[in-house]
């Protein structure tokens, strides 16, 4: 600060670094001495990641049903026992409808399947019907029950054919293969997803109070009396949750493999590349938040509206993309989460696709662009 | 009676002051009433596991009726479309891996001969298994138009119908629509979100700007302070399931079984359960930066293990246990069943005495730390 004329181009750099270095210094203590954002950037993630890689799963296993046998022929009691080996269905039998659909009202069953009195009668005659009835309520569930039980009668209406007791009765059958996920595991493609959210929250938490509360406080007008600049102002808030952030991705990454086993069969530098824009991108939106309402209560409610919800909901980790209405699709293409997904899903289980990849790391670095040019702007703005 | 009357005074006082802190603000006000039924349309839409539009590519070696048959019944359904016609099965890859294709449907050479010889033929399906729930519906959307597909045939050919036909039929939502269960489930999870940092905040910002200690030097006692903090929060939050309520039945038109009053009593304790949850934040967190990340760390696991889009019982045991402490999981039981099966009080207790018994922990324990820091 001694020479302090301006037009000294040569020592402008290394006056900006240093300024850079002070501001960050400055977070970085508050940082540390503020419990809670140790707890998001570290703790958060790997019990986020833990909880919902353990807690969430699709796959359906051990679903009660009732089986209603109404009279024990051999036929009822072997087709039933089909569902007793069956590691998909936990069956109970009964005797009669009334107290199996008093399980299913009160949610002790998820599906009722009923052998008909004259079933066997009818199976040798060739045109036997079992009845069956599923709680609706989740749908998902109740169409992959559907499933399972026609998968179980049909399998025992092969053997009768076998047998040749019956005549074979399905001249196209699906032979069907699920590429990148062999075993049809849930957690291979919700554990991918999940690191989006967890990412999108953290960077987007860990920035959105910081502006909005030296805003408050008043201590951002003091900040603008100091030879410090806007882009400075925004690089020192940036870079110290930048890291804590990161820290908080490499724990989800290494539980995603080593706890999880979702195999990462893309490169580890095309992940590292895609989530340090996406990272950058989440701290972008809540800086800009931030600075935008310049009020804590409204900023975190902004916050948590803009990023965990429409990353929850719109960005293809749970629901398919393709399905959903023209305008809601529309909606998904603003969305960072959207793009990140796509790449995270791919570089896990598929592998160095570069057909997805590099489309969507091309957006995710425009959105990261932009995102930082409008910061600059709202808080130059400000500065007036 | 003087000292209950002056207490409610003071509270309802309160709660008024609260109200227009937070509504006074047009931002504030925005943002507390707009967004849970923007989300409710946006995600009303959103949150669906049914699939309307499933791109697939045929890769037909056969060129015969039999094959065409079966694929003019894909693309007739109005859910498929057809991408591409591959020439070679070397072609699959590239498609499935660039996301052009969710599906490829492979019909061998033999086809047509294998299915008039009546020995049964097989058709390939291959999947993109990046999101295996997605798949896995399609390709039971690909079994059910084949199971048509052979009915048909069967019926044109002599072939006799399968030994055992299942006759099924879904309750409470005959159509399997995944709207309907997700919708009801999101009053309640629209409604924590904002309801819990709402409260949460507020004790703490007062708290951060130095006006809780001011608020401490009047005659209000703790109890009447939390109330007056409680009620405000539990006032919008009504206000937002409502919203929310009115989305799911005016707009998406999901026709509503149950009683209203049934509805509002569980929706209130669980907000009651949600506020305290709040209170209990707020009296820990020292800031309000503090508060936010807490409330956070509370509502993600909430949101994501209460059952809204994964069943609680594909959930491992342990995990399961410690849902017990959520009310959203108690509260979309209860709007689901309330909306959709018409349940009754009598059918709740399993939800509502938890609820209680949350409400009545939090509160109590907010009710102890605040009047602990007040000495």
């Amino acid at each position: 600060m001694k020479s302090a004329a301006p037009n000294l181009s040569s020592n402008a750099w290394p006056r900006k670094l240093r300024r850079i270095r002070a501001l960050v210094l400055k977070e970085w203590h508050q940082v540390v001495r503020d419990p809670s954002s140790i707890a998001i950037g570290a703790v958060l993630p790997l019990i986020l990641i833990l909880l919902f890689g353990y807690g969430l799963s699709l796959d359906v296993k051990n679903v009660p049903i009732a089986v209603v046998i109404e009279h024990p022929a051999s036929e009822a009691l072997e087709l039933a026992a089909g569902f007793q080996l069956s590691p998909y269905f936990h069956p109970t039998m009964m005797r009669s409808m009334p107290p199996a659909q008093q399980m299913l009202l009160e949610h002790q069953v998820d599906g009722i399947l009923r052998i008909p009195a004259d079933f066997a009668r009818h199976v040798a005659a060739g045109d036997a019907e079992v009845q069956l009835v599923v709680h609706g309520g989740d749908a998902n569930r109740a169409r992959i029950i559907e499933g399972y039980v026609q998968g179980i009668v049909g399998v025992w209406s092969a053997r009768l054919a076998a047998q040749g007791l019956a005549t074979p009765s399905s001249p196209v059958s699906v032979q069907s293969r699920l590429w990148f996920n062999e075993a049809n595991d849930s957690s291979y493609f919700l554990v991918p997803g999940l690191l989006v959210l967890v990412i999108t929250l953290i960077g987007a938490l860990l920035t959105s109070m910081v502006m909005a509360r030296e805003w408050e406080r008043g201590t951002l007008e003091s900040l603008f009396v100091t030879p410090v600049r806007s882009d400075e102002i925004l690089l020192g808030k940036t870079l110290p949750y930048f890291a804590l952030a990161t820290f908080g991705f490499v724990l989800c990454v290494l539980s995603a493999k080593f706890l999880f086993h979702v195999p990462l069969r893309g490169s580890l530098w095309v992940l590292l590349a895609a989530s340090t824009l996406y990272v950058l991108i989440a701290l972008g939106i809540g800086l800009l938040i931030s600075s935008w309402v310049k009020n804590q209560l409204v900023a975190s409610q902004l916050t948590l509206l803009a990023t965990f919800m429409p990353a929850f909901m719109l960005s293809g980790f749970l629901f398919d993309l393709r399905s959903m209405p023209t305008v809601v699709r529309l909606i998904t293409y603003a969305l960072p989460a959207r793009y990140y997904v796509a790449l995270l899903q791919s570089v896990f289980l598929a592998g160095n696709v570069w057909s997805v990849i590099v489309p969507n790391t091309l957006v995710l670095a425009a959105m990261a662009a932009v995102l930082a040019l409008v910061s600059g702007i709202v808080t130059r703005k400000t500065l007036e | 009676m003087n000292s209950v009357l002056g207490a409610l005074l003071r509270i309802l006082a309160l709660t008024r002051k609260e109200l227009l802190a937070v509504l006074k603000d047009p931002r504030s006000r925005m943002s507390l009433l707009i967004p849970p039924v923007v989300q409710a349309l946006i995600f009303g839409y959103a949150a669906t596991y049914d699939l309307n539009h499933v791109t697939y590519a045929a890769l037909d070696q056969d060129h015969s009726a039999a094959s065409r048959q079966l694929l003019a019944g894909l693309d007739g359904s109005g859910v498929f479309e057809r991408v591409a016609n591959l020439q070679r099965a070397s072609d699959v890859g590239s498609l499935i891996d660039a996301r052009q294709a969710l599906l490829i449907v492979q019909i061998d050479s033999q086809f047509e001969r294998h299915l008039l010889s009546g020995r049964g033929a097989d058709v390939q399906l291959i999947a993109d298994g990046r999101n295996s729930n997605t798949a896995g519906t399609a390709m039971g959307y690909v079994t059910s138009i084949v199971q048509q597909f052979n009915a048909d045939w069967g019926h044109d050919h002599g072939f006799s119908p399968p030994p055992v036909q299942i006759v099924a039929r879904a309750w409470y939502n005959p159509n399997l629509e995944t709207r309907w269960f997700m919708i009801p489930g999101m009053i309640g999870t629209l409604t924590l979100i904002q309801t819990l940092m709402l409260t949460a905040m507020s004790v703490a910002r007062e708290r951060e700007q130095g006006t809780f200690d001011q608020l401490l030097v009047t005659p209000f006692r703790p109890f009447e302070i939390m109330a007056g903090k409680a009620l405000p929060s539990m006032i919008v939050g009504t206000i937002q399931a409502t919203g929310v309520l009115l989305v799911a039945q005016l707009w998406f038109r999901i026709p509503f079984a149950g009683s209203y009053s049934t509805l509002y009593v569980g929706l209130l304790m669980f907000l009651l359960a949600a506020v305290g949850i709040g209170l209990l934040v707020s009296a820990v967190a020292a800031t309000m930066q503090q508060a936010m990340l807490y409330s956070m760390l509370l509502i993600m696991p909430f949101s994501l293990l209460s059952g809204l889009t994964t069943p609680l019982s594909s959930m491992p045991r342990a995990v399961q246990y410690l849902t017990t402490i959520n009310p959203l999981r108690y509260a979309i039981d209860i709007t689901r069943r309330v909306y959709l099966e018409g349940a009754g009080l009598d059918l709740l207790g399993s939800d509502l005495w938890p609820l209680a018994l949350l409400a009545a922990l939090t509160l109590t324990a907010a009710a102890w730390m605040f009047s602990n820091r007040m000495q």
